[in-house]
């Protein structure tokens, strides 16, 4: 992996090695010393040009508890503003040397275009690009549903995929990045999933996808449901005669709290609720929805910093770079080369030492 | 060989020497004083007029009548970083044209007698090929007032093709209006058809693959929707309509059910559109980015079809050169369009001949002589006969070579060929009976007598 661009051309492999570090890193978070000392040295920008302050923390999070130095370049008040092109700017950059850039983007494709051009010779990692995909939090959900899935089976998640799980993604997928890369994604893990949805918000051309559509939340929910996701819908959608009016989305397409009590007369006590956030409560989602032990909102957060954790570290000191950490680490690091999955077990147990 | 072939009244004399004429049986041709002066069998090298002709071999080359392009753009006036009439017009004889129409969409807009004057004598002064401008249908493209139609086509520049290209004429009673109007000097509207409320935005072909890429949609509806109303007024009002570079297969049935019905519809097809696909957008690559934008198979299959069996009447280049800043972003920040003067002859050969589907008199009709017609370009796309002027190319269909837009004359490098192999290469070409164009370098210019260059007051003087 010399990027992470999106989920559709993510490898079962590589996800499950995401994966797989990610609950390494989810061990490290939960230890007294949270950080890592893996990237020192390497720098990391976050190059915003879109607001979003909930995946640029987590980002910064990830990247600073692996004690990478951290830029973040937004765009609003920046040169971008003035006028300076995503050319000039990732050049400026790479001229700074940064190691990885987290881009997010309002321009499908960005993040493509810095990966494919020799403007900048860095990781890219795409933390959301316009309505393509958002690939960080497609890890994130699938890490959260594995957590889930395991634990129903009694079984432990490492190594572990999602066959059988029957994932449900409600909400506006006309305009989702995150329901495209968690469709790519759980296509990948061996999930099934339905996209559910009102005609108007779902692409021409999703009937390729590897999911099944519905326009029916409830005959959805009745079949059976153990990931119930919604997406954020924006209201001023309405204005655009994509639904008439919010109320009726609501009622249609919403997850209300006559759903909340339909799971549990549909017998499925273990279904979740996820969201990506942020919430629109009242609108996809209703409080008590969002505030039920079902919901998964705070989990999914969390381990999101675990999921970015492991996707900088993989990049950063996979098999395509040489180790951050050169001294003690150093046969731990190579080993990488062969199984960077396993590898990275190690190195971090060593790191995590050497942090006392 | 430049300029000592060259008399300061263009009065050179040629002799081609065994070309394949229109792909067929092996002939001379004699050029001399801009015109065809005699065409036959291994005419007399030392027959009166032809003794002091200069010998072109053209055993293995096809000859062709010159290129018509009924859609270039050519930026000038006022996008001269992008492309100027002399760099862009280098780029049509490099590309075998010998006329090519200037859409109107320049800074300022060509909607007056008076920038028509002048880009018909920034073409003059240039002397590659013939500059043909074409007016604005309406006042600086904003599809709300009638441009002054009538003044460009009594202009010096005869203006007999009119277009908003870039911008559909979406309201239908202005679009009745124009086609009714042009009717007195017998011209035709070229429409971009594109209903703009369902393009809002678009990016790309709304299908499988902007669904995956998250694009906005430009939906094949939005461009068979105009066409079918467009020749539904062009019957009821009888007026002659052009369809812009078709590219979607069901805008071909429209078309075909029109003309069985008499309409007098004629459409295009661009080389881009008879071999890319939406496919290459899955790079990101802002060089696939066009408008219309790039279809499916089945609409490049269908678009074939539809050029060979007479549906689609002709090949327009739509060659739409950017400066690279406009092109090296974001795919939503670039500009629609790509460069075609220096491939189309490559690609249709490619697309068209070296699948079956057409011969090299196909070629020479969507390319030379219907292009003429609705242009009325009257000495341009003339059969190869003795009396005939000497627009004529020399092709050598067995060329192959690699497409570098970084040594095109175009200043445009936007080139969605770039680094493919092409049949197909433009020996010489003719203009007026003068090379511009000979062993596939630029030559020199045709000379407009000095009052062809006399611009009046809009123009530019020489």
């Amino acid at each position: 992996m010399r990027h992470l661009l999106s989920t559709e051309d993510l490898s079962l492999h590589n996800a499950i090695r995401i994966l797989d570090t990610a609950e390494e890193m989810a061990a490290v978070g939960e230890r007294e010393v949270k950080k890592l000392p893996a990237l020192r040295g390497r720098t990391v920008v976050n190059l915003f040009f879109e607001d979003s302050t909930r995946t640029r923390i987590s980002f910064e999070a990830a990247a600073k508890r692996l004690s990478a130095d951290v830029i973040n370049f937004a765009a609003k008040g920046s040169s971008v503003s003035k006028g300076e092109s995503l050319k000039d700017t990732a050049q400026t950059l790479a001229a700074m040397g940064a190691d990885a850039v987290v881009i997010r983007h309002w321009a499908s494709g960005a993040p493509h275009r810095l990966a494919a051009t020799d403007w900048i010779d860095a990781a890219v990692i795409n933390a959301g690009d316009g309505t393509h995909e958002h690939p960080t939090q497609a890890l994130l959900d699938a890490f959260t549903m594995r957590r889930h899935w395991s634990k129903l089976a009694g079984t432990p998640s490492a190594g572990a995929d999602l066959k059988g799980m029957r994932v449900a993604i409600a909400g506006d997928v006309l305009h989702s990045r995150v329901a495209r890369s968690n469709v790519w994604l759980l296509r990948t893990l061996g999930a099934e999933v339905t996209l559910v949805a009102p005609p108007t918000l779902l692409p021409i051309g999703v009937e390729k996808w590897p999911c099944a559509v519905s326009f029916d939340l409830d005959e959805t929910l009745a079949q059976g449901v153990d990931a119930m996701m919604m997406l954020r819908v924006q209201g001023e959608r309405m204005n655009a005669s994509f639904f008439p009016t919010t109320r009726e989305y609501s009622r249609r397409w919403g997850f209300d709290d006559n759903r909340l009590r339909a799971l549990d007369s549909l017998g499925l006590k273990d279904t979740i609720i996820m969201h990506p956030g942020p919430m629109n409560r009242g609108l996809e989602i209703s409080a008590a929805a969002a505030d039920s032990p079902r919901s998964t909102v705070l989990a999914q957060v969390r381990n999101g910093v675990s999921v970015r954790m492991a996707a900088l570290y993989l990049l950063l000191s996979g098999e395509n770079r040489e180790p951050a950490v050169a001294p003690v680490s150093a046969p731990a690091s190579a080993s990488a080369a062969a199984s960077a999955a396993h590898a990275a077990i190690p190195n971090l147990t060593y790191s995590h030492q050497e942090s006392h | 060989m430049a300029d000592q072939h060259q008399n300061a009244d263009n009065s050179g004399a040629y002799l081609i020497r065994g070309a394949s004429i229109l792909g067929g049986a092996a002939g001379d041709i004699l050029i001399r004083d801009g015109v065809i002066a005699a065409r036959g069998r291994q005419l007399d090298a030392d027959g009166a007029g032809v003794r002091d002709a200069t010998v072109i071999d053209a055993a293995g080359l096809v000859a062709l009548p010159g290129m018509v392009d009924i859609h270039t753009h050519l930026r000038e006036p006022g996008r001269e970083d992008a492309e100027t009439v002399e760099t862009g017009t280098r780029a049509a004889a490099l590309g075998g044209y010998t006329a090519v129409h200037a859409m109107a969409n320049s800074t300022p807009v060509a909607d007056t007698a008076g920038v028509v004057e002048q880009v018909l004598t920034l073409g003059r002064t240039a002397g590659w090929v013939d500059v043909r401008p074409v007016g604005a249908v309406t006042v600086g493209l904003a599809g709300e007032q009638l441009a002054e139609l009538g003044a460009m086509a009594d202009s010096r520049a005869h203006v007999r093709v009119f277009s908003d290209d870039g911008i559909c004429v979406h309201d239908p009673v202005l679009m009745r209006r124009a086609l009714e109007y042009v009717k007195a000097f017998d011209g035709v509207v070229a429409q971009h058809a594109q209903e703009p409320r369902l393009t809002a935005g678009a990016q790309m072909n709304e299908g499988e693959v902007s669904a995956v890429l998250g694009l906005a949609g430009w939906p094949a509806v939005a461009e068979e929707s105009i066409i079918a109303r467009d020749v539904l007024l062009a019957q009821h009002v009888g007026s002659r309509l052009h369809v812009c570079h078709v590219s979607t297969a069901g805008s071909v049935e429209i078309i075909r059910w029109a003309k069985s019905r008499g309409v007098n519809v004629t459409a295009e097809v661009t080389p881009h559109h008879l071999w890319l696909t939406d496919e290459l957008a899955r790079s990101y690559d802002p060089v696939y980015k066009v408008n219309p934008p790039l279809r499916t198979d089945a609409d490049v299959q269908a678009l074939r079809a539809a050029l060979a069996d007479g549906t689609i009447d002709v090949v327009g280049t739509d060659h739409a050169p950017h400066p690279s800043e406009h092109k090296e972003c974001e795919w939503a920040q670039a500009a629609m369009g790509m460069t075609g003067l220096e491939t189309a002859l490559s690609v249709v050969q490619h697309t068209m001949i070296e699948t079956g589907l057409m011969g090299w008199e196909d070629f020479a009709r969507v390319t030379s002589t219907a292009p003429a017609a609705i242009g009325r370009v009257q000495d341009q796309g003339r059969p190869l006969e003795a009396g005939e002027p000497a627009n004529v190319i020399l092709v050598d269909p067995a060329a192959r070579w690699t497409v570098d837009p970084s040594k095109m004359a175009t200043m445009g490098r936007n080139s969605p060929f770039a680094g493919r192999e092409l049949p197909g290469k433009v020996v010489a070409t003719f203009f007026k009976g003068h090379p511009t164009v000979l062993d596939g370098k630029l030559n020199t210019p045709y000379r407009w007598p000095a009052e062809a260059l006399d611009a009046g007051p809009a123009g530019r003087r020489p």
